[in-house]
């Protein structure tokens, strides 16, 4: 944590896609020439004037960019100490900041030729944003989620399959988020020529990390010119909810190398830190390699991976992206963790006196305003993602309340 | 000479190609991997793989994901594995014996330490599923300093051009992956053998198996008359699967079984250059 800072923290990864020790391809060689071309294809891209320019159109006129910062007076005023600012990525088409993410992927997919598209997903946000894209641009869509997944989220299920895709239920290993990933992996070995891997989050192998960064980024880039406009300022801290960490990246990226801003990433905290039930990776985890990547992980002392646990399924991943870890061993980030409990209290809390039902994985992050706005000055100001909308979660929240619906 | 060139230069002077029966650690228990180490070697195994579990089996098809899920059950560690191994080298010291599995396990083992301890136990090569050589470095030097071979997959994505890459530093042998997909799953055809083998020759002067997908004496047979060696695994696993009790123990007789079961490939691998060779 004492290490000297690189000059910019933006310039990541390197050419072979690490961020410091982490990051990286730890894959099958038979998928290696694949991900060198998924390389090179969004190394065009980025250069392309004009596949920036769909992008930009798609994410204005379809999925509704962009979106709106909104200074949350009442809680603001309930907390009794800084401002706190939301930027609003849950009033996106689908709900989420996910849809980001997919739009760049689906361009770059149709660039590249490819004729079907495969995706993992967890709580089911991911595979309804894959989907949707799949929809518009006519794709057949194979989603891969953990059986135990497609238990507890039968709505996203129903509205995938609405969308018209496949959702192939995954029963191998703990039949959750990290075995579909392993399962669409399998697919995507077996089906190498046609087939495009739609990775949801920041993690994977190079180039997907720093490329689902870049089409998240455009939270942070638009929060900063928005904050900019409203209070002729920086921010003083950022705050953002990370499983896989795409929502936190996107945010935090654009503010890497703002000294003054500090950074606050909230894992999962499950029943607790030391419950040996949470998602904190960070916290908790041990550097090593898992899903192509380099990263910080849940495992046992033999090196074998760990089941996460939240009340979130978007946060339930026992890794998290690799710049994350990177960011973590330069403490440029801090990663904090916030339990169960309290992100019910805080998704109750904003319900109320904002009038917006958040995911619970920005409820996370929201419990973490809760702590920290109180001991801060009044023109202080927090800029907290609001990821994704609460929709999906109302069962999940119900029966946490014990309440029947 | 280590094992691994010894034996498959014995293979060269026979005029015959070898057979590798791959069985996953500890499945469904110790004793059951030590009885089929003991009796491969008489049962026409050349070489010996053995696959050490892990939970993320990414490159692995279900009969293999399953197989490692019943080993960690069964008390799979890569420190079990070593002293499998250590058990099976004081009985013979001929046998080659190459360790596959997934990077992480190795990497909380500790890489150096790992290295030095399979070596000491008599382990002759590694593969490393999703160590690509890019990302390969770490490994192998402490691997070249134990004088384990460190073994490349190559597959039929792998381009010419990618080829020398993938193939510098490599050791022990080249595992060329046969299909483009998951363990035991699909199997190649002997025109793209024939076809794809060569490709691999003449980027290489070490021996080449071919995996995934090889299940039959017929398979094995083809495999032979075009590679080194055939690595059997899906096909022998599936035996082991098909024989557990209710409290997922090995019948008995099913270790004789699995056997035959490698006999009947050594068979097959044996007689495929008859009227070929020299």
């Amino acid at each position: 944590m004492t290490k000297p800072l690189p000059n910019s923290l933006r310039t990541g990864p390197d050419e072979r896609g690490h961020f410091g020790i982490f990051g990286g391809r730890y894959v099958a060689e038979t998928l290696m020439p694949l991900i060198l071309e998924v390389e090179r294809a969004y190394e065009e891209a980025k250069r392309d004037p004009a596949f920036d320019a769909e992008f930009r159109r798609l994410l204005a006129h379809y999925v509704g960019r962009p979106s709106p910062l909104w200074f949350a007076e009442r809680l603001t005023a309930q907390l009794g100490g800084a401002q706190v600012w939301f930027k609003r990525d849950e009033l996106n088409h689908t709900g989420a900041h996910k849809i980001n993410n997919c739009i760049g992927q689906i361009l770059l997919a149709k660039r590249m030729g490819k004729t079907r598209i495969i995706a993992e997903t967890g709580a089911g946000q991911h595979g309804v944003a894959t989907a949707t894209v799949c929809a518009l641009f006519g794709l057949p869509c194979t989603i891969y989620m953990g059986a135990t997944d497609v238990a507890r989220q039968s709505p996203n299920v129903f509205r995938m399959k609405l969308l018209g895709a496949e959702v192939k239920p995954v029963t191998s290993g703990a039949a959750t988020l990290k075995d579909a990933m392993n399962e669409a992996l399998r697919d995507w070995v077996a089906n190498v020529a046609d087939t495009y891997y739609l990775i949801g989050t920041v993690a994977g192998p190079h180039p997907y990390p720093a490329m689902v960064r870049d089409f998240q980024s455009v939270i942070g880039t638009e929060a900063k010119a928005q904050l900019d406009a409203a209070v002729g300022r920086l921010p003083d801290v950022c705050i953002a909810a990370i499983g896989g960490g795409s929502n936190a990246m996107g945010l935090f990226h654009p503010f890497l190398d703002d000294a003054s801003v500090r950074l606050v990433g909230v894992e999962a905290a499950g029943h607790g830190l030391d419950s040996g039930q949470h998602a904190a990776s960070l916290s908790r985890g041990r550097p090593g390699v898992l899903h192509g990547n380099r990263t910080y992980l849940l495992q046992d002392e033999h090196g074998q991976i760990l089941e996460a646990h939240s009340i979130s399924a978007g946060l339930d991943y026992p890794g998290v992206g690799p710049e994350h870890a990177w960011l973590h061993e330069l403490g440029r980030v801090e990663y904090v963790a916030v339990t169960d409990a309290e992100a019910l209290e805080a998704f109750q809390l904003c319900t109320r006196t904002e009038g917006i039902i958040p995911a619970l994985e920005p409820a996370h992050a929201l419990a973490q305003v809760m702590k920290m706005a109180p001991g801060m000055d009044r023109d202080a100001i927090i800029l907290m993602n609001l990821c994704g909308r609460g929709d999906k979660d109302i069962f999940t929240v119900a029966e946490a309340l014990g309440v029947k619906l | 000479m280590s094992r691994i060139a010894a034996r498959f230069a014995a293979l060269r002077r026979e005029g015959r190609a070898g057979l590798i029966p791959f069985v996953e650690a500890c499945d469904p228990d110790r004793a059951t991997t030590e009885a089929l180490l003991a009796g491969f070697p008489a049962a026409g195994a050349d070489l010996i793989e053995i696959g050490m579990p892990f939970t993320d089996p990414m490159a692995d098809g279900p009969t293999i994901q399953r197989a490692g899920q019943r080993g960690l059950k069964g008390g799979a560690t890569l420190g079990v594995t070593l002293d499998i191994v250590r058990g099976f080298r004081a009985k013979d010291d001929a046998t080659p014996i190459v360790l596959m599995g997934y990077y992480n396990p190795i990497l909380a083992y500790g890489v150096a330490r790992f290295c030095a301890d399979a070596a000491t136990a008599g382990v002759d090569g590694l593969i490393v599923v999703d160590l690509p050589p890019e990302e390969a470095e770490e490994l192998a030097v402490p691997a070249g300093g134990a004088k384990l071979d460190l073994i490349r997959l190559v597959a039929p994505t792998t381009h010419d051009d990618r080829l020398k890459a993938v193939l510098t530093g490599a050791g022990g042998f080249v595992y060329y992956v046969s299909i483009t997909g998951i363990t035991g799953t699909r199997t190649a055809t002997e025109e793209h053998l024939a076809q794809a083998i060569p490709r691999v020759r003449a980027a290489t002067s070490l021996p080449v198996a071919v995996g995934f997908g090889v299940r039959t004496p017929e398979h094995a047979a083809a495999v032979a008359r075009h590679a080194d060696a055939a690595v059997v695994a899906s096909a022998l696993i599936d035996t082991i699967a098909a024989n557990l009790d209710e409290a997922g123990k090995l019948k008995p007789g099913t270790v004789e079984t699995v056997l035959d079961q490698v006999r009947a490939l050594a068979a097959g691998v044996r007689g495929a250059r008859v009227g070929r060779a020299a």
